[in-house]
């Protein structure tokens, strides 16, 4: 039991390997561990608290492969003052990582689905480490369709590797902004409206979303529409995680505590309580 | 010589109209293309047809002199482009440019406004399956306007 309550709570040093820069105010810090150990494994969904050290922690989704544990990866947004000196460090700095924390995407039980992602914003971060599993085991899996929204083409995450699964034939990947100038010849308009414009089998469909609240909350209403059932349909949540292993209450959700009973929620076991202004 | 009946009758805009209103419409009813990059409509311009877009994708943009055209929706296959054609003054409020070649169905306005006057059912068909495409663009230009992938 010791393990258990104490470990969780002690950083682990990992080296910045590589930073790169994503967008304007967001960068892909890429960390090995400096003990050489073997690795750091995790499942898609999960999360690490990544701490800047006299600064404070901050929990960041993992976006790198899960196959290949020994690189860890995070995507993060210079939003707060941990994000911030988080992103100031270089290559060769040293931070500290707790986790991983939280539940996953149901990757294995998508098998034999067609499966709907549809990401927003800094979204596709959580969403990354998915979509490497499902092309590693493509064979595994029916349609897989990402649908990714941003607010401009200039703050499109990811973009090589955006470019790379368009290409592929067995992928289907739609990108929309909110807004655009006359340059981009790509779609504008909400995440939302791309939803209408894919073909999938609904009774065999399984839908993770990823995103601000406001844009999961219109996502799903056009996935339901669409056929897709609760049960099917996966989320993944964000609030205020400090501890990761349940004790602090800092991210209580209603009954649950994102840090352990998500980020990844499925739909139907938080039905009551998704765009509850209470909660 | 194939009619445009059979397309108009499955789309999902005209889906379950009357057979008599369909018959209308395919009246008023002509294919249409469009090179890459050539303007389908001008703001300002009378507002002379509609279109069901067949195939291809289709900007809206708003000309402004300091940033020049911004596009503020993407349509394509599937989609209906304008409904200034049912608002006096009959003309457009944004430019609609074809960013890839695009066909289309267009519907002749003025015909159909004269048919909707003369037949009330008609009219009032259409304004409910207009009324359905309004509600979406203005519940996406909503999510739109609360920029919710900017930093709060």
């Amino acid at each position: 039991m010791k393990s258990f309550i104490t470990e969780p709570m002690i950083p682990k040093p990992f080296r910045i390997h590589r930073k790169l820069k994503e967008t304007h105010d967001t960068y892909t810090i890429e960390l090995e561990s400096t003990n050489g150990a073997d690795g750091f494994p995790f499942s898609a969904g999960q999360f690490n608290m990544l701490y800047v050290f006299g600064v404070g922690e901050v929990p960041i989704s993992i976006s790198s492969d899960p196959s290949m544990p020994k690189m860890l990866k995070h995507t993060a947004r210079s939003v707060g003052a941990v994000t911030k000196a988080l992103l100031k460090l270089k290559s060769g700095d040293v931070l500290g990582v707790r986790g991983p924390f939280g539940s996953r995407w149901p990757v294995e039980e998508a098998v034999g689905n067609d499966v709907v992602i549809v990401a927003g914003g800094i979204g596709l971060a959580p969403m990354r480490p998915v979509l490497y599993s499902f092309i590693s085991h493509r064979d595994k899996y029916g349609k897989i369709i990402l649908l990714y929204g941003a607010r401009t083409p200039e703050d499109l995450l990811y973009k090589r590797e955006l470019e790379q699964w368009r290409g592929r034939f067995d992928l289907e990947v739609k990108v929309i902004v909110d807004s655009a100038t006359g340059n981009w010849r790509g779609n504008v308009g909400v995440v939302t409206t791309l939803i209408p414009r894919i073909q999938f089998d609904p009774l065999h469909t399984m839908a993770m979303i990823c995103g601000p609240e406001v844009m999961m909350r219109y996502t799903l209403k056009e996935l339901q529409s669409r056929g897709i059932k609760n049960e099917n349909i996966f989320i993944s949540m964000e609030r205020n995680m400090k501890c990761g292993i349940c004790l602090c209450g800092h991210c209580q959700f209603g009954p649950k505590f994102v840090c352990k009973d998500g980020p990844v929620f499925c739909y139907d076991q938080i039905k009551e309580l998704f765009g509850k202004r209470e909660i | 010589m194939q009619t445009l009946e059979p397309y108009l009758a499955e789309h999902p805009f005209l889906k379950g109209l009357d057979p008599r209103h369909l018959n209308i419409i395919v009246g008023c009813a002509s294919n249409v293309s469009f090179d890459a990059e050539q303007y389908i409509l001008h703001e300002g311009e009378e507002a002379a047809s509609f279109y069901i877009i067949h195939k291809g994708k289709v900007a809206l943009e708003i000309f402004t002199s300091d940033r020049g055209p911004i596009t503020i929706q993407t349509i394509g296959e599937g989609d209906v482009l304008g409904w200034s054609w049912l608002i006096p003054p009959y003309h457009w409020h944004y430019d609609a440019r074809a960013i890839e070649p695009t066909s289309a169905i267009a519907l002749d306005a003025k015909c159909l406004r004269a048919k909707c006057e003369e037949d009330h059912d008609l009219g009032y068909e259409l304004l409910k399956r207009f009324a359905h495409v309004i509600t979406q663009r203005l519940e996406a230009t909503r999510l739109q306007l609360l920029d919710v992938y900017g930093v709060h």
